[in-house]
């Protein structure tokens, strides 16, 4: 709970100490959780961290073992079929009708919401427009790229036009084109005024999109902010990276002397600093050693937070 | 496992727009569609009626073609619903994820599995309609009394899709379904007197015969095809509304235990 303005009519989607299990596993594991309306939250976290069992949660899809969840300002999953009504929903694998063109999907699943054909028929020109699909209205699904079949997902989610929307993993397998015209999109939705609740776990989309996160990880929310707040108070300002086949023994030696943190990962060390400026100098007299200085970023947060091993 | 996952089917019309997504694939691929409905089943009656037919004698009253008529209507609806149910009806759950974009909307799991079972019971209902046609355009029924089996086509589609739709609740993967097409759906169309009267299967047979959806089926249809009222109607037709209500409230909770998810 970080932002000021979150009175309690703002709050369009609300967690409290939701909990799931499959087996002894535990999924999710007390998640609190307050959206604003107008906010662009992410849910981060390793694969398996409880993202998904999260957003079917608040969907209403799955019922929680303990806790509480309210999605405009209806329960879950008592009242989830009244609350889809004004929510859109884009999951993480594509689920478009491969039997029907472009502008077939939007009418078909507009229906499922109640609505007329006409109505629906009034806002596929601007859905198409606004997923730049205007040009293949009646191209059957299996044409289309990944990203049109991503954006053409987008378009279908809004065709109720949603209050809330879910992104399950947006853009994952997308190329960077298509990638950043998703991001477009998803700011224009923010200007709109609508609620995003998505997951991800490319730290620039996250960076970039999202006014808050939180970080999932074995079903529990271990940090929350906004990307700066999370970077603020989780780890020092400024990284150096430093490469090279004798970046380990040079770490041994020196990377404690000049850093207040380091880790290293292969034949690079990351160090973790406050001020770069000595640690740079040292760097330009090795001449074996290539190094990079930059800003420490979300995905520094983020594997600080959950480690650097594999999740599988 | 959660209590709810038992709570009684909550049924609404909200399933109506889901068959007209069907319908709409359907109407795609028709002309296909309604060969498939007609080729097999046709091909059976008239080769094992002509062929065979020749070499009897007449069979519960009538030609061997004629009897063989009404079976054919009753195995090839539910030979409809089942594969709809089976094969389209795991497609649309699992490989096209289409039940997971559904269950996005304002629609429940409940009213996507009643969707299913009338699509696959609308199947049945256009192919054995278009057997029916066949029949009276071959002179094989000449009774207005045969316009029922439409109804009953419905009925027999009902049933069975609901039975298979318990079978896609529990198939990991399509092979699945080769243990029910081969352990159920044949030895149903010989136990239940398609091919010839259940009268001539030993006793053990007969019992069992009395237990299996096809053979009220059969025995609803032969009659009627003949301009006769079939004797124990409404037992039959209770038999199969029975399997059809029974076996939708079976696959509703298996299917909620695996979407559970």
């Amino acid at each position: 709970m970080s932002s000021a303005n979150s009175s309690a009519q703002n709050i369009v989607i609300r967690a409290t100490g939701l909990q799931k299990s499959y087996g002894v596993q535990r999924v999710v594991d007390g998640l609190d959780l307050s959206i604003c309306k107008g906010e662009c939250f992410g849910l981060l976290g390793p694969n398996g961290a409880g993202k998904t069992t999260t957003l079917r949660m608040l969907l209403g899809l799955i019922e929680p073992d303990a806790g509480t969840a309210t999605l405009l300002d209806l329960p879950v999953p008592q009242a989830a079929r009244e609350a889809r009504i004004r929510v859109g929903v884009v999951p993480q694998m594509d689920n478009l009708d491969p039997d029907f063109t472009v502008a077939e999907n939007l009418l078909v699943y507009g229906r499922y919401f109640g609505m007329q054909d006409s109505e629906i028929e009034a806002r596929i020109p601007s859905l198409l427009e606004f997923a730049s699909l205007s040009n293949k209205r009646d191209a059957k699904v299996p044409t289309l790229s990944g990203g049109m079949k991503r954006r053409l997902t987008l378009a279908r989610a809004l065709v109720n036009d949603p209050d809330v929307i879910f992104l399950d993993e947006p853009t994952t397998g997308l190329d960077p084109q298509a990638r950043h015209l998703i991001w477009q999109r998803l700011r224009e939705l923010t200007q709109q005024g609508k609620t995003l609740l998505l997951t991800t776990h490319f730290m620039d989309e996250a960076e970039r999109l999202c006014h808050r996160l939180a970080i999932l990880d074995n079903g529990k929310l271990i940090s929350q902010g906004s990307p700066r707040e999370l970077i603020e108070q989780n780890i020092e300002p400024q990284v150096v990276e430093v490469f090279g086949e004798t970046s380990a023994q040079w770490a041994s030696e020196y990377a404690a002397r000049f850093s207040q943190r380091f880790e290293a990962s292969g034949e690079s060390v990351f160090c973790y600093v406050q001020d770069a400026q000595p640690l740079v100098a040292h760097l330009q007299m090795q001449s074996t050693l290539r190094y990079l200085h930059r800003p420490a970023n979300l995905e520094d947060v983020f594997l600080k937070l959950t480690g650097r091993e594999m999740r599988e | 496992m959660s209590s709810r996952d038992f709570a009684l089917p909550r049924l609404s019309l909200r399933f109506l727009p889901i068959w007209r997504r069907h319908w709409l694939v359907w109407k795609k691929i028709a002309a296909p569609s309604i060969l498939g409905h007609l080729a097999d089943p046709v091909i059976y009656m008239l080769g094992l009626g002509y062929g065979l037919g020749s070499l009897l004698p007449q069979m519960g009253g009538m030609s061997y073609m004629s009897f063989l008529a009404a079976g054919t209507v009753c195995y090839s609806t539910m030979n409809s619903a089942s594969f709809e149910a089976l094969y389209s009806g795991f497609a649309r759950m699992h490989e096209q994820r289409t039940w997971e974009a559904i269950l996005n909307t304002p629609v429940s799991l409940d009213d996507v599995v009643l969707s299913e079972i009338l699509w696959a019971a609308t199947k049945s209902l256009m192919s054995g309609a278009a057997v029916l046609v066949v029949i009276w355009l071959l002179g094989l029924s000449h009774s207005l009394m045969s316009l029922w089996m439409i109804p009953l086509a419905l009925l027999v589609g009902l049933a069975f899709a609901a039975i298979g739709l318990i079978v896609t609740a529990l198939a990991p993967a399509y092979d699945f379904f080769m243990y029910y097409f081969t352990l159920v759906i044949t030895p149903m169309m010989l136990l239940c007197g398609v091919f010839f009267p259940v009268s001539q299967l030993p006793h053990g047979f007969q019992i069992a015969s009395n237990t299996l959806p096809l053979t009220h089926a059969v025995d609803l249809a032969r009659p009627l095809m003949n301009g006769a009222i079939p004797p124990q109607a409404l037992l039959h037709i209770g038999v199969l509304f029975a399997y059809a209500l029974i076996a939708f409230y079976v696959a509703l909770v298996l299917f909620r235990r695996r979407l559970s998810r």
